[in-house]
């Protein structure tokens, strides 16, 4: 798998042209430039890759075509049949997903007095928050504040954020990155204590914290083993997906049922409060994209919330992000952290000529790319046909000194080495792969939805980012608006009491769905993508690849 | 367009697949549905930790499907789940003290330093030194020799006398990160400045412009070099 004898000869370009790079780095675009390179090549821009909504409570709202077919597509239970016996599991706050955000819910609902059962579609912490590298951002450094972050979130955001989740993201910030800090995530820091915090795309200070480039995958295994010191009031069900909330019949979500992947069996909820933290969908594969996501990253959670009112917002747009692996196919899509460019690594074409400035936000910086492959005809292309530009990783080294790379990127280093490519030495093939769903379920700032009983948190929310997210942003929503969902949730059961158990808005659903000529198509949500299928039907084909 | 495949063995079954393939790839092009076994599929989340052998070859190889490619003749089992002790505790209830790993972890002190566990880490971790230290009681050490541990659980399948080699090393670094590790004043001094309100009127200065306004305030941001 090592590099071919054509990349190679491109590779010593790259070299040839690394000693005059190293003290001039490609400028900045100006917003005009920055505008131009979105509206031609980013994959949102594309019109005929999304459609209109044709029911429900955002009828008219584009989305990428996966995803349309996935919020109007047919219940799994059919609520004529399905017998809504009395349920065995009872919990004052149900969180669906086993992610940062649903750990981080969980322990604050704790605080706040309520039992809680997660539920998670396969183990609990397969989620993308433990895939996450780069970092973390809070504004805790003297040369930083929350107030220069707001600005770079809503810039990045394009001005389209909600402010009033943006202002809630910013000020817990610092806090929460104490709060992760006494649970002992491992955070880099120098030696008398203080964050060794580097920039990311779009920031204008360098507030990017992290922990080497395993980030999420540390946040994650000590939220996880908090969740775990808890048993007394948390449970955590593994392999048991939400397949449908339930209500009261009156609009107030009172439950949800779960399938349990291994018996095959239902089980039903009832509980006084729900949070759904169920991520993204990069496994639908929007437009084709291979993506960074985790296996069962379906938009579940987007699905059940919509059937029962929750509101979209930004879920036209998408994250691609700019330095997914394009070689070796058999990592092709998977993530090169952006903390590479966060160290200085610079981005060239073919001739190894530089062509954008490396920490454009991510949106502008992945559009540039697929100019350079697409438009001047200046990317490399591998023997499968996967184009891609060079990320520039030796570079590191000679800014930061040698030892830089395999102290600080051990992730990248051992997963390259395992294709006989080493990053110390070589650059790596990138190209745009799908990464993140800015938008969801409209949220409140303490992650309720306007739906009586329902709280969103974690990449499932829409608004924090608008219609582009930061880097370093994401770990931190999901911290953020976990601990709000998990406290305001907490708060809310303890005034109810339980619920009826009711399938009643899927009867308007379905009402609606025929109403419109809507039959048959695969029910959602559809829980794991099909890859058996996909493959079978291509067998004599080259494999797409799907990461 | 035919495409060239190997056979390959999954739990004693021969199929065919084609030779680019990762073994997570492969069991899905034979026709598996995973759910077990299978989780972030990029080397992150130790979910489809695998164990093979290969034709006229004694030895057992470790290995994760999901950043491993297929080669001829391999005999493939995935360990779905692997049953294991996590202690009980709280982490504000303990100390940074080499008796809080022996207490919780009792077992630790049968480590037998046979390095079956190193062999095992699909990582490339060296577990036995880490264990090693965690003997000696030194957290630090296992905090930063096991910080890229992913937590498959193959080392622990492995080990002769039972040891939970992750759930220790975990254990380390929460003690580490929590008590060891040096305290951060300036962000403690910022979560002081914010609880009392430093950044109300910034805010709100912000968030009272256009977006005209709030556009040219961050075209004109001044960048950190």
């Amino acid at each position: 798998m090592a590099y071919t004898p054509a990349m190679l000869e491109s590779i010593a370009r790259v070299e040839a042209s690394r000693p005059a790079r190293l003290s001039a780095t490609f400028p900045r675009m100006t917003p005009q430039e920055r505008d131009e390179v979105l509206r031609r090549f980013h994959p949102d821009y594309i019109a005929d890759a999304t459609r209109a909504i044709r029911l429900g409570s955002c009828k008219g709202d584009r989305t990428p075509l996966e995803l349309a077919e996935v919020l109007e597509a047919p219940p799994q239970l059919d609520p004529e049949t399905f017998t809504l016996q009395d349920s065995e599991l009872k919990a004052d706050v149900l969180i669906v997903g086993g992610g940062g955000a649903g750990a981080a819910a969980a322990l604050l609902a704790v605080q706040g007095g309520a039992s809680v059962l997660l539920a998670t579609k396969l183990r609990f912490g397969d989620a993308n928050t433990m895939m996450a590298q780069g970092g973390i951002q809070a504004a805790d450094q003297p040369s930083d504040s929350p107030v220069t972050h707001y600005l770079d979130v809503m810039g990045g955001g394009h001005f389209s954020n909600d402010p009033d989740l943006v202002e809630a993201l910013v000020t817990d910030a610092p806090s929460v990155i104490q709060w992760l800090e006494q649970l002992g995530v491992m955070f880099d820091k120098h030696p008398d204590g203080s964050m060794n915090t580097i920039h990311g795309g779009g920031t204008s200070r360098k507030r990017m914290h992290s922990a080497r480039d395993y980030s999420g995958a540390e946040i994650m295994r000590v939220l996880r083993d908090e969740v775990r010191s808890h048993p007394e009031s948390i449970r955590v069900l593994e392999f048991s997906p939400a397949v449908e909330l339930l209500t009261d019949g009156q609009g107030r979500v009172t439950g949800a049922v779960l399938l349990d992947l291994e018996t095959r069996e239902y089980k039903v909820v009832s509980a006084r409060a729900v949070i759904l933290t169920t991520g993204g969908g990069g496994r639908l594969h929007y437009q084709g994209f291979p993506t960074t996501n985790h296996y069962g990253a379906t938009a579940d959670g987007i699905v059940l919330a919509y059937r029962v009112g929750g509101k979209l917002a930004f879920l036209h747009t998408m994250q691609y992000h700019p330095t997914g692996v394009a070689y070796p196919e058999q990592i092709v899509g998977q993530l090169v952290t952006e903390k590479v460019r966060g160290l200085g690594a610079q981005v060239c074409n073919i001739h190894g000529e530089q062509f954008v400035f490396p920490l454009e936000t991510r949106d502008v910086e992945a559009a540039s790319f697929i100019r350079e492959c697409q438009d001047r005809k200046t990317g490399v292309e591998t023997p499968t046909g996967q184009p891609g530009v060079w990320l520039d990783s030796p570079m590191i080294n000679l800014i930061h000194g040698p030892g830089t790379i395999e102290k600080e990127l051990p992730a990248m280093v051992r997963q390259f080495r395992g294709f006989d490519i080493d990053i110390v030495r070589q650059p790596m093939l990138v190209y745009p792969t799908l990464h993140y769903q800015n938008g969801g379920i409209r949220i409140r700032p303490d992650g309720s939805t306007g739906v009586d009983g329902l709280f969103v948190a974690g990449e499932a929310a829409g608004g924090i980012h608008g219609s582009n997210r930061l880097m370093g942003n994401s770990l931190l929503d999901i911290t953020v608006f976990g601990r709000r969902a998990g406290t305001a949730a907490a708060a809310h059961a303890l005034e109810q009491q339980p619920g009826a158990l009711t399938l009643e808005h899927l009867r308007a659903w379905n009402r609606e769905r025929a109403e419109l000529g809507l039959t048959g198509g695969r029910p959602a949500p559809i829980l794991l993508p099909d890859y058996t299928r996909h493959i079978r039907a291509v067998r004599k084909e080259p494999l797409v690849p799907v990461g | 367009m035919d495409v060239d495949t190997i056979p390959v063995f999954v739990m004693g079954q021969r199929v065919e697949v084609p030779p680019t393939l990762t073994i997570l790839r492969a069991l899905e092009y034979a026709g598996y549905t995973l759910t077990r076994g299978v989780g972030c599929r990029a080397g992150f989340c130790g979910a489809c930790a695998t164990v093979y052998r290969l034709k006229g070859d004694p030895h057992l190889y470790f290995a994760l499907a999901c950043q491993t490619v297929v080669r001829p003749e391999m005999y493939l089992a995935q360990i779905p789940f692997f049953p294991s002790r996590r202690a009980d505790y709280r982490i504000e209830d303990l100390a940074a003290v080499p008796a809080t790993l022996f207490t919780l972890y009792p077992e630790l002190l049968r480590c037998l330093a046979c390095g079956t566990c190193s062999k095992a880490c699909p990582q490339g971790i060296d577990v036995r030194s880490y264990m090693a230290a965690a003997m000696r009681g030194d957290l630090a050490a296992v905090a930063d020799a096991s910080f890229d541990c992913i937590a498959c659980g193959l080392c622990s399948a492995r080990c002769p006398v039972e040891e939970t080699q992750y759930n220790v090393a975990l254990l380390a670094r929460r003690l580490y990160g929590r008590y060891l590790a040096r305290r951060s004043e300036h962000l403690a001094e910022r979560v002081r400045e914010i609880e009392a309100g430093a950044f109300h009127q910034g805010l709100a200065e912000l968030r009272a412009l256009d977006e005209a306004g709030l556009t040219s305030r961050y075209n004109a941001r001044d960048i950190e070099a």
